[in-house]
């Protein structure tokens, strides 16, 4: 088997202590939660770092799922299986259910968790698909304090966030708005692949309308990405298969895929318009309690 | 750096890299080589083993990462002298052919059916979805798992819950 | 005969039968597997051993201007670091492959495609080892590289392979079967004429366990003892003392436990040298495992087929006449392990079951800048080519006929009175009944309910598809005088012990990769001679401790080894007879045998059994005039042909229209492997292939860039099936016995592998019948069935 190159293991038992462990190290350390995405990366020696920082004692004070009346606050260290399993979550936001049924396997799932998914920046991530149609925004502590950006400002590019070397992502909170539901659609070559493209969908209802909608894209751009483009063409709208079908025409103009192993730019671009559809569909099924 | 942790209920202390994975530590310091590895890239979960009681491929975690932690490997399946359900099952229902990927498969068998007594076949599927067989098939694995539910529940009998299998007949 | 039945048994019924002989019976080996305790070549720890690593070539073509080992050489825990120009000073550089050409252990000159090997280090862990491989500084003069197989052989495509005396192009071989005049003939009286491209992508068996070795030079006594992973330590052992100059009887090759084969275990690869050469100099073990990158880049890969099919009928839908043109893809080294008489392995059986008045095939083997092999992956050698072509094709003359698939197979067989029957490029099949075998899987699949569904379906624009596969199966490798691998003949030993006490321990040459040998040798043995299973050891994997014969692929170990073990078992019990009518005081000719005793004839209270045999044959007093003492026999096994296996599948797919995902809703597969000896093992093997053949159908691809760069070389980007991915599969089985096997049994190892892909994608084309689509290639992935609804199918390479 692989293995990575030397680098010296430290641990963190508390977020200052990580934070304070990364300001003496710099840029020649980096933080190992779930190391899904890391270890296989060291040890392909595509990624070398001096010292890796285990935040796995922070399980504690970083896994948390709070309910609160305008916004869910989800603590990075919250791992993917309990992500799955928070029925109360589900409730909130299906497409939490949706999404991590599909993200890698069971036994990944036990470890990964949202902070060490969204750190890891990868175009096709499920769970950033899903912050972004959520609208999610990203707490970041350092030494003087925390931060809080949006999913936009937190995904830099490819590999590429906001969170600075002496940095830390603690927690994502998540808006709550009534009458709202939200929905997640993979297609992936096999389970536990990465997607070829996925779509995130968020609907709210009002009287019959649609008050707001969200989607959010993944595999089809240099990061996942939201469409306002669709917010704005939905708001407004009865829901119906044509405002649906507007809103994947919009998903497949916006996107932006490359041909690779996964699939045609082609047929990715059909990808985003039809799950865009599907999802956009389903949200709405379960505002409307006829589904799920 | 010196690492602690509990391994099949036995602590164990020992000088390490840190960047000593724990696949390597049980199979090479430990020389619990049950845990097999398959893969580079944590895709074929051959190395599955437990992680404060919860499947993880080990190939993916520093074997400093779990000091302080309890490991469980396919050696601390068998208590007392006696085989696990699930080590039964696999026999029974001849869930495994090389056997290379049997451990880590009977490793997460074994946590699904703690937390659910009764999985469904779509239930067992998806647990071990995460680790590849290229030799079985699949459904006798699954039936070896449906087999120590049952041997659990106390509800096997030889013949009543078994699945269709073969048709045809020999001369 | 045949033997059908269609009433279902169910798997357990018979789960506490401990039989005396052949039937359901548990494993003898699994009691280790499940503890944990199997013992596979990585888990060899030896006292003082050394780590072996392999610095591979990053492109695929390139001329070697350096190597600077030095850095390497000063890593406080390296021991050794050898290139291909320390290999060539001691004239080891270079190695035979199975099929008659060179390949390199180290790269000398070129590297020649990405993965190859270019230089080793020895280190004092497996980590040194790695860190050690980025301390080597390779200068490297870019080559174009040649990808694409049908522009190899251009005129301006570089030469690859200009290590070869006055090499020009990239020829590898032409190769020619059937007669091309009669076969003409019947295509230009034929009413239909349907041909098509299909292509066999190129894939990997990727068994979980990767290759590795550990080698144990002893200078004392100058014995080398090679733990590997090979299914053929036998021949292995003649090969390394022919390129090591080692002396034979100074080497054992011991193969242990395996985990998994699937013929990626067959060659020699340069790691098991780099290993013996990294104990021969240090004189240490040495231990060489390789990465999951690194099998899937450098060893035994499987197919890369580019075909022509072409099929001739009758417009009432008699089959003529089948014709292909082939370019086949055989990497940097011609590495293909097959009989060396075949350089296209067994595809000539491409005519498949079917009774036709021509065939002919014309092929041609290029190298490419890609890993060598050719031969592996349950291919039966090549056989999975050659089923895939004419099952996909005798589909393409349903389409254009518009005519059922089963209707169009049912019409074409050979008829169970025709064999012996020597098909148009002469292969003698041995035995089959086909329409029974036929009618079953129809009848468990439900086909005409099945159709029905599919139509209601269609008409609501749901895509449904059934894919029906017939194949015959070629299995069994010698006879020896048709076949060998680099002059060893095709032929297998078994040794029979019996101990006193009425124990024994039967030796075979050929060992397990996870098919049970342990288990159904020891019911061979157990039917023949009435000595329970769990009192027959079976000892293998150990050139030691077994006798010559040439290894475990092919499907060979039954119909091969199994009937050695069968007639040796025959052999004891001869003797036993003998032994018995001294003890009974009556003529050898008054006994008879019932399983497990002798008893005077009309008298069967007058009766010896086995056991009490075996006391006397080493106890004291005397035996009959001319009997030896002991209970023992050997025997080198010539098979007089191969068997024909054969088996009829039936797929059932499901396509989302909007996502042009595939599911594989059911399967169904009768096979006829003619005598079952343990029905467990058989289902359990028929299993596995048609898991591999659900893979290879969908997703399993090793591709490459235009540079000639791997895209397959993880298991993130090979994807292989997960429980998730395939059915409960159901199946069923027919018997008809091989006429000339001692116990009339047939291989079943790779059947399913071979039989399994045309179902699938015959399924897959079926389902998008609606889209006017007649042929799409492997891997089915959605975005390629997506494209073929478009109405652009594309080749895979």
């Amino acid at each position: 088997m692989q293995v990575p190159a030397p680098f010296e293991y430290e641990r963190a038992g508390s977020v200052d202590e990580a934070i304070g462990v990364l300001d003496r190290l710099g840029d020649t350390a980096r933080l190992i939660a779930g190391g899904h995405s890391l270890l296989p990366m060291m040890k392909l020696r595509l990624a070398n770092f001096e010292y890796l920082v285990d935040i796995n004692d922070l399980a504690d004070e970083l896994g948390f799922i709070v309910f609160e009346p305008d916004r869910v606050r989800i603590g990075a260290m919250t791992r993917h299986r309990e992500l799955l399993e928070s029925a109360e979550l589900a409730r909130a936001f299906p497409i939490f259910q949706d999404a991590e049924k599909v993200i890698a396997d069971p036994v990944v799932r036990n470890r990964g968790t949202l902070g060490g998914s969204l750190c890891q920046a990868d175009p096709s991530e499920d769970l950033s698909a899903v912050c972004t149609t959520l609208g999610a925004s990203c707490v970041i502590r350092g030494r003087d304090g925390e931060r809080v950006v949006t999913m936009e400002e937190f995904h830099r590019g490819p590999y590429e966030t906001a969170v600075g070397d002496a940095e830390i992502l603690t927690e994502v909170r998540f808006p709550v708005h009534p009458s709202g539901s939200s929905a997640y659609e993979k297609v992936e070559r096999r389970a536990g692949d990465w997607a070829v493209v996925s779509a995130g969908a968020a609907v709210w209802l009002e009287g019959g309308v649609i008050s707001d909608a969200r989607v959010g894209l993944a595999a089809v751009g240099p990061n996942t990405t939201g469409l306002p483009e669709i917010s704005q063409t939905l708001r407004g709208a009865t829901p119906s298969e044509e405002a649906y079908a507007r809103a994947g025409d919009i998903a497949a103009r916006s996107c932006d895929p490359a041909s690779d192993h996964r699939g045609s730019a082609e047929y990715k671009r059909h990808l985003a318009k039809e799950l865009t559809v599907r999802a956009l569909r389903r949200s709405v099924a379960r505002v409307n309690g006829e589904e799920d | 750096m010196q690492v602690t942790m509990v391994v099949n209920d036995e602590e164990v202390t020992r000088e390490i890299e840190g960047r000593l994975l724990l696949v390597h530590f049980l199979r090479d310091h430990l020389a619990l080589t049950g845990t097999h590895w398959g893969c580079d890239t944590s895709n074929c979960g051959t190395c599955v083993v437990w992680l404060d009681g919860e499947p993880v491929k080990s190939c993916t975690v520093l074997a400093a990462m779990a000091g302080g932690r309890e490991v469980r490997t396919v050696e601390g399946l068998e208590q007392g002298g006696e085989l696990d359900p699930v080590q039964k099952g696999f026999v029974e229902c001849h869930g495994l052919q090389c056997g290379f990927c049997t451990p880590g498969m009977m490793m997460t068998a074994r946590a699904l059916l703690d937390r659910n007594t009764s999985p469904s076949e779509e239930e067992i599927r998806e647990a071990i979805s995460g680790q590849i067989c290229r030799c079985t098939g699949y459904s006798t694995i699954v039936r070896s798992i449906q087999w120590a539910a049952a041997e659990e529940a106390g509800t096997r009998t030889t013949t009543a819950d078994a699945p269709t299998a073969d048709s045809g007949s020999a001369s | 005969m045949t033997t059908v039945a269609g009433s279902p048994v169910t798997a357990f019924e018979n789960n506490d039968q401990k039989p005396v002989g052949h039937g359901r019976m548990l494993r003898k080996e699994d009691p280790r597997f499940v503890r944990g305790r199997g013992r596979y070549v990585d888990d060899v720890q030896l006292p003082g051993m050394l780590h072996l690593a392999i610095l591979r070539a990053p492109m695929a073509h390139a001329r070697i201007v350096s190597v600077d080992t030095s850095l390497a050489e000063a890593h406080p825990k390296v021991k050794l670091v050898v290139t291909g120009a320390m290999l060539a000073e001691k004239g080891l550089a270079w190695m035979p492959t199975l099929s008659n050409d060179v390949q390199a252990v180290l790269a000398t000159d070129k590297v020649r495609f990405q993965g190859q090997e270019v230089a080793f280090v020895v280190a004092e862990d497996r980590y040194a080892a790695r860190d050690a491989l980025e301390l080597i500084d390779v200068e490297y003069e870019m080559l174009d590289p040649v990808v694409d197989v049908r522009t190899a052989l251009d005129p301006s495509a570089p030469v690859i392979r200009d290590d070869l005396d006055g090499k020009t192009d990239n020829h590898c071989f032409d190769w020619e079967t059937g007669d091309a005049e009669a076969t003409e003939d019947v295509f230009a009286k034929a009413d239909v004429v349907v041909s098509d491209d299909i292509v066999y992508p190129r894939v990997h068996p990727a068994p979980m366990e990767t290759c590795g070795s550990v080698a144990d030079f002893d200078a004392v006594d100058g014995k080398l003892t090679l733990w590997s992973t090979t299914q053929a330590p036998h021949a292995h052992r003649t090969l390394y003392a022919i390129v090591a100059g080692l002396p034979e009887h100074k080497i054992r090759v011991i193969s242990p436990d395996i985990g998994g084969g699937f013929g990626n275990k067959v060659p020699i690869y340069p790691g098991y040298v780099c290993s013996v050469v990294g104990s021969l100099l240090t004189g240490k073990p040495v231990k060489w495992m390789e990465d999951r990158s690194e099998n899937l880049t450098s060893t035994g890969f499987a197919r890369d087929y580019v075909m022509r099919g072409e099929i001739a009928a009758t417009r009432d839908g008699k089959i003529l006449g089948i014709r292909t043109n082939v370019l086949a893809d055989h990497g940097a080294f011609n590495g293909t392990a097959a009989p060396v008489k075949y350089p296209a392995g067994f595809f000539g059986v491409f005519t498949g079951s079917y009774d036709i008045e021509a065939a002919y095939c014309k092929m041609t083997a290029v190298y490419t800048n890609k890993a060598p092999g050719g031969v592996a992956y349950a291919c039966s050698f090549r056989i999975t080519e050659a089923v895939y072509l004419v099952e996909r094709i005798v589909d393409c003359l349903a389409y254009e006929l518009d005519m059922d698939p089963a209707e169009l197979r049912l019409r074409n067989f050979i008829k169970p009175e025709q064999f012996p029957y020597t098909s148009k490029t002469g292969w003698v099949y041995d035995s089959g009944d086909y329409e029974p075998t036929m009618r079953l899987s129809m009848e468990l699949a439900g086909y005409d309910e099945l159709r029905r569904e599919q139509e209601e379906k269609r008409a609501r624009g749901e895509l449904m598809g059934i894919g029906i596969s017939f194949f015959t199966e070629a299995v069994g490798a010698g006879p020896r005088k048709d076949m060998d691998i680099l002059g060893l003949g095709m032929a297998d030993g078994c040794e029979l012990r019996v101990h006193p006490t009425g124990k024994a321990v039967v030796r075979l040459s050929v060992q397990t990769q996870g098919q049970g040998h342990e288990t159904t040798f020891a019911q061979i043995v157990s039917e023949e001679t009435g000595i329970p299973p769990s009192d027959i050891d079976v000892v293998h994997g150990d050139t030691d401790q077994t006798p010559f014969g040439l290894g475990t692929y092919g499907s060979r170990s039954t119909p091969v080894s199994g009937a050695a073990a069968a007639l040796v078992a025959r052999k004891v019990r001869d003797k036993a007879r003998l032994i018995a009518s001294g003890m009974l005081e009556v003529p050898a000719t008054d006994i008879e045998w019932t399983k497990g005793s002798f008893h005077v004839k009309g008298d069967p209270s007058a009766s010896v059994t086995i056991q009490d045999i075996a006391m006397k044959a080493h106890g004291a007093g005397d035996l009959p005039e001319g009997i030896e003492g002991g209970l023992e026999a050997q025997i080198c096994y010539n098979p007089e042909n191969l068997t024909y296996p054969h088996g009829a599948y039936i797929c059932v797919v499901d396509i989302d229209p909007g996502t042009a995902r595939v599911t594989v809703r059911r399967f169904v597969a009768v096979d006829d492997c003619g005598t079952r000896i343990n029905p467990m093992i058989i289902e359990g093997q028929v299993h596995g292939g048609l898991t591999d053949g659900v893979g290879m159908a969908l997703m399993e691809m090793i591709a490459f860039d235009e540079d000639g760069n791997c895209l397959g070389g993880s298991l993130m980007d090979y994807l292989i099936p997960t429980a998730l991915e395939v059915p409960d599969w159901e199946t069923g089985f027919t018997v008809t016995p091989s006429p000339h096997h001692p116990i009339g049994a047939k291989g079943v190892g790779e059947s399913a592998t071979v039989g399994s892909p045309p179902a699938v994608v015959n399924a897959v084309v079926d389902a998008l019948k609606p889209f006017g689509v007649r042929h799409a290639d492997m891997p089915l992935t959605p975005s390629r069935v997506w494209e073929a609804m478009q109405g652009r199918p594309m080749p895979p390479i």
